[in-house]
């Protein structure tokens, strides 16, 4: 019994190299990673992997290449690889990006791209750190809606232009890339951070939310707004195209314009 | 060779990371506000300095004792170059204050670069003050008019 189909009815004869994408051109890259195995070496190192890689692939699909062919104790960060969840930022070319949106083809490949955990942060293993610290800054500025008075029985209404007050700060995905690109926050993690500050500002400015007061005056601490020198790191960091270090002011002037 | 590495943790964060006590007062606001407002008012006292000093008359070939002795002659500009002094030094140590508080990585670091800078500061600005307030053109020799 034979199991060939029948051709289906819409195929369309195509003359050679015509339509589809063509062949993806392809070409060798040297993926330069941080290496720290604490178990085994007491100091961090750099390994150079060479690699053949696609005009498709990204950091992220290099660095999969890496531990699912050449090194399984290769250890990073990651869950959705699309851009969502924030969990693979990193140091790519001594820049902080999201491995999963940075393209191969975008860097320079005729020089090794390095790869490397993000700054400021408890180095843990190769790529991974210890995010506490960016975490517990984020829960003191109280992430969550505070609203005094009735419980609306249907949803709480804002107008438009209301919302577009913070619009831009709701896209944060606490990735951490703009709080460990920030040089105040390198010296001594004591600053409150870019991130716990983007994301206060996305509930100081809401008109549905009635804590913003709060919230200014945990800013308003010595490691809060005041320390921020407005060397734009942040706002080049971020994977969400978030104008950080706006929001920042935004929250500056939000103190000022209450207490002065 | 074994190396036990701890279990991953939550609700613990490395002692270098706790922040301290909620600083009380809004001292790093007003520092913050000063820095914009004094540098406003320091570009006009500063470029009025420059000016009056080395565009006007002879220049800067005229600056002596005796063309600072009749500048401070008249009250306007002992008042100019003392707020002069008061703005750029308390300005200048308040910014080298905000760098040491950036780079310096240990506390002990922090608090002797400060308190040189300080002491410094408070040495300069009472040097100044007391020199624009007990100025006195007439020296032994002086051949200015109001001291014959």
């Amino acid at each position: 019994m034979s199991t060939e189909l029948p051709e289906p009815a819409s195929k369309i004869e195509l003359k050679p190299g015509v339509g589809g994408g063509g062949e993806i051109p392809s070409f060798d890259i040297t993926l330069r990673v941080r290496r720290f195995l604490p178990e085994a070496t007491a100091d961090a190192y750099w390994e150079d992997f060479k690699l053949t890689m696609y005009g498709t692939d990204r950091v992220l699909d290099a660095l999969h290449k890496v531990k699912w062919e050449h090194d399984g104790s290769l250890s990073f960060r990651r869950s959705c690889a699309h851009g969502v969840c924030g969990s693979d930022a990193m140091r790519i070319n001594g820049r902080n990006r999201l491995a999963c949106k940075t393209l191969l083809k975008d860097l320079d490949t005729s020089k090794p791209i390095t790869v490397e955990a993000i700054k400021g942060l408890p180095l843990e293993k190769d790529l991974i750190v210890d995010m506490e610290p960016f975490f517990q800054s984020y829960r003191e500025i109280m992430p969550f809606l505070i609203s005094k008075g009735h419980e609306p029985t249907k949803e709480r209404y804002q107008s438009a232009e209301d919302h577009a007050k913070f619009d831009d700060t709701t896209k944060c995905i606490l990735c951490a890339a703009c709080t460990s690109s920030c040089p105040v926050f390198w010296t001594d993690g004591q600053y409150f951070g870019p991130a716990a500050i983007v994301n206060a500002h996305r509930f100081i400015f809401d008109s549905r939310d009635d804590a913003g007061d709060m919230r200014l005056e945990i800013l308003n601490d010595k490691e809060g707004v005041w320390r921020c020198r407005t060397t734009f790191n942040c706002s080049e960091a971020c994977p969400r195209g978030i104008q950080v270090t706006k929001a920042i002011a935004e929250v500056k002037q939000a103190i000022l314009a209450r207490t002065v | 060779m074994s190396v036990s590495i701890p279990a991953p943790r939550s609700q613990r964060i490395d002692p270098k990371y706790k922040r301290g006590p909620k600083s009380h007062g809004s001292f790093e606001k007003l520092a913050w506000l000063f820095m914009r407002l004094s540098g406003v008012v320091l570009i006009v006292l500063i470029f009025g300095h420059l000016f009056t000093n080395l565009m006007v008359g002879e220049g800067i070939s005229g600056i002596s004792f005796g063309f600072v002795a009749g500048k401070w002659a008249a009250l306007v500009w002992r008042v100019w170059d003392l707020v002069l002094l008061w703005l750029a030094m308390l300005h200048g140590a308040n910014g080298v204050r905000t760098i040491i508080n950036d780079y310096a990585e240990k506390h002990a670091t922090r608090a002797w670069l400060k308190g040189i800078l300080y002491v410094a500061t408070i040495f300069i600005i009472v040097l100044g003050s007391l020199v624009i307030f007990t100025f006195d053109p007439c020296v032994t020799g002086s051949e200015l008019a109001q001291c014959l």
